[in-house]
């Protein structure tokens, strides 16, 4: 393919429809409306269907009633509608249904700043759904990585049968780049189980050796019954021990034991780094200038680990990175999501971080600077004086 | 039993989840005759037929229904049924809803199908109460009467399910009660038989909850208000103006036709296999 002026956006529906999706459901929100847009153009090409909904709960609804009758199905948001989808979210992920939702991050609580780029709604991926379970988050940083990783999240979807999060935040939405889209074969393409066995032996949520049973469309021959009550192998409502269970432990672990084939980092420079700095999406464009900046001047040893997957946490990547490190900085526009989880397993005090919430993109040397400070943590905060 | 029943028998789901959970004397399971009966008579195929429902004790009937059944979450039945109409655009749908289900954490959803006239068979069970919650007030909750969160009386006014569907653009607009069950039949069938969106609404009731709160003692008793209070079209429009609040309105509506949204989209599809139209350039103003 022929090297192309895009933005972030349309390059993740590009690499929606070369992942085969043949159904959009979205309602208008700055800064995804390129997405819809995009959909809306090249879908009917393609047989597919595109529908603007009345509001977001709406579109994630028809997401998944559009991926029961058989078609990779998506959706796009920004932080508002990505709230109002939670609740869907957690349908799909308790009926098993395949679905991608993408959620151009813009600065929040609320309306927020629209539309000036955040990471706020990290924590909100992981645990936006009422309800213990588990999810996956995949988190772009340029233009034809928004291509490459939503192609992956289709592919997820469809292997786990699960939703899958793509989290781009507003800058690598609109930012323009040059790009090569990379040409995706038939053979880079998952596609969901389909069950082999006559209709009255299937168990649309059965505990096969893979643990991702086998999904039949609506409407070839499988009658079945899809519901967001926690249901038996057959889908049939329970309140057994003994079925709720086993179902529970297998809708973790089919993620759970996937966590090598899912979790996905970038690491530059991080075996021998003193100083590691730990970042995603546009923010780690700011930590790949930073290192190169103070390799440069100082010639310190710093390296980037650069998550691609934010959720399952890749911990074992984090882990092994910021083994010799004696400083690990965690740079998001957020006040300290993933931080959370970074200081969780290499200790607190290792750990500084440098968020920002304002809409405001973190610059190269505020990375700079935490790397010349001379204590991690931020000092205590005096103690408010007795009245 | 009655040939009339088998076919209705045919359709359950034999090996499970019965008893149903229903209060006895309840109505909704007589919905869910109409609705197996019609599909019975249209001699429709059961792989054919989807069967989406929302929350409440209305949507748990698709669970006794031997089709492709979703049951989904609260309000959005409509919802998960548009998507699954675009992709099977050869099923067909109904669509089960309770009125609480369908008009206030739904409304919104109700009106856009409407509108949309997108292909399904939308059924409300209107019960004029949260029966599964312990009985509280719905959006047809009767002026003046008695619920669970209206305990010194209810002083909205109640959503006329009909009226809010024609206004919506509904091409087939229907009502029935349970106790009218041959005219419901013949309704439920129309409904699923047309190309559009279809609604029929069932007046039903609650004994259990908002004939208890209302001193109404029996399903029987409650039975009966449904016989009493209800008229035909026909006989409703000789009343004029003298039709009371209470009164239940059986008939049809309306029944037009108007371009179906999947048939359109296929038009859509053809049309974008031609070139595509220009792309204006874009002015942002300000934010969204």
């Amino acid at each position: 393919m022929n090297a192309q002026l895009m933005q972030g956006n349309n390059a993740c529906a590009a690499g929606a429809v070369a992942a085969g999706c043949r159904f959009f459901g979205g309602y208008p929100i700055t800064p995804s409306s390129e997405i819809a847009e995009y959909m809306a153009r090249h879908l009917p090409k393609l047989g597919g269907k595109f529908i603007q909904m009345e509001d977001e709960i709406a579109s994630i609804a028809a997401v998944i009633g559009a991926s029961v009758g058989g078609l990779k199905s998506m959706t796009a948001t920004s932080g508002p509608g990505f709230s109002l989808m939670q609740e869907n979210i957690g349908y799909a992920i308790v009926a098993e249904v395949p679905c991608v939702i993408i959620n151009v991050m813009r600065a929040g609580p609320s309306t927020g700043l629209p539309t000036s780029p955040s990471q706020g709604d990290v924590m909100q991926a992981r645990w936006g759904t009422h309800g213990d379970h588990p999810i996956i988050a995949l988190a772009p940083a340029s233009v034809r990585e928004s291509f490459e990783l939503t192609v992956d999240a289709f592919n997820f979807a469809e292997k786990y049968r699960t939703p899958v999060l793509v989290l781009l935040d507003e800058v690598v939405g609109h930012m323009r780049e040059k790009v090569e889209l990379p040409e995706v074969g038939p053979e880079q393409i998952a596609n969901r189980v389909m069950p082999t066995v006559p209709p009255e032996w299937y168990e649309p949520f059965g505990n096969p050796p893979s643990d991702v049973p086998p999904m039949a469309p609506f409407g070839e021959g499988y009658r079945y019954h899809i519901t967001g009550l926690l249901h038996d192998p057959r889908g049939f409502p329970t309140n057994r021990l003994d079925e709720i269970q086993p179902w529970i432990d297998r809708i973790f672990r089919k993620i759970d034991r996937n966590r090598s084939e899912i979790c996905m980092v970038e690491e530059d420079g991080v075996e021998d780094a003193r100083v590691l700095v730990i970042a995603y999406g546009s923010t780690a464009r700011s930590a790949r200038q930073a290192i190169k900046m103070a390799r440069a001047h100082s010639g310190r040893k710093v390296g980037l680990l650069r998550l691609k997957t934010l959720w399952p946490f890749p911990e074992e990547a984090v882990e092994r990175a910021a083994e010799n490190a004696q400083r690990v900085i965690v740079a998001e526009m957020n006040r300290g999501q993933i931080a959370l989880e970074v200081e969780r397993i290499v200790g607190r005090h290792k750990v500084l971080r440098v968020g920002r919430a304002d809409g405001q993109m973190i610059s190269p040397s505020e990375i700079v600077d935490a790397m010349r400070a001379r204590q991690t943590q931020a000092p205590r905060r005096p103690a408010p004086a007795r009245l | 039993m009655k040939k009339h029943d088998q076919g209705a028998y045919e359709y359950l789901r034999h090996h499970k989840k019965f008893p149903h959970l229903w209060c006895s004397g309840c109505g909704i399971g007589i919905v869910m005759g109409s609705i197996l009966r019609s599909v019975q008579k249209l001699e429709l195929n059961q792989d054919d037929v989807a069967v989406v429902s929302g929350i409440g004790c209305t949507g748990r009937m698709p669970v006794y229904m031997d089709f492709n059944t979703m049951h989904t979450t609260h309000g959005r039945a409509l919802a998960f049924a548009t998507g699954l109409k675009l992709a099977r655009p050869e099923m067909e749908i109904i669509v089960i809803m309770g009125d609480g289900d369908a008009l206030a954490i739904g409304g919104n959803h109700f009106i856009h199908a409407a509108r949309r006239n997108i292909d399904m068979t939308a059924i409300v069970v209107n019960n004029n109460i949260y029966g599964m919650t312990g009985g509280q007030s719905s959006p047809t909750t009767p002026l003046n009467a008695r619920s669970a969160t209206a305990p010194y009386g209810h002083i909205e006014q109640p959503f006329p399910i009909v009226d809010l569907a024609m206004a919506a653009g509904a091409p087939f607009v229907a009502r029935s009660t349970v106790y009218h069950v041959t005219e419901l039949d013949r309704l439920v069938e129309q409904a699923v038989r047309k190309e559009g969106f279809a609604l029929v609404e069932v007046a039903s009731y609650c004994h259990t909850t908002f004939g208890r709160a209302n001193n109404i003692k029996s399903p029987i008793a409650m039975m009966r208000q449904l016989k009493d209070n209800s008229l035909s079209l026909q006989a409703a429009d000789k009343l004029g103006d003298e039709l009371g609040p209470e009164q239940i309105v059986r008939g049809i509506f309306r029944d037009d036709d108007r371009p179906e949204y999947t048939q359109l989209y296929d038009e859509i599809i053809e049309r974008a296999h031609g070139p595509l139209p220009p792309r204006k350039r874009k002015v942002r103003r300000g934010w969204v």
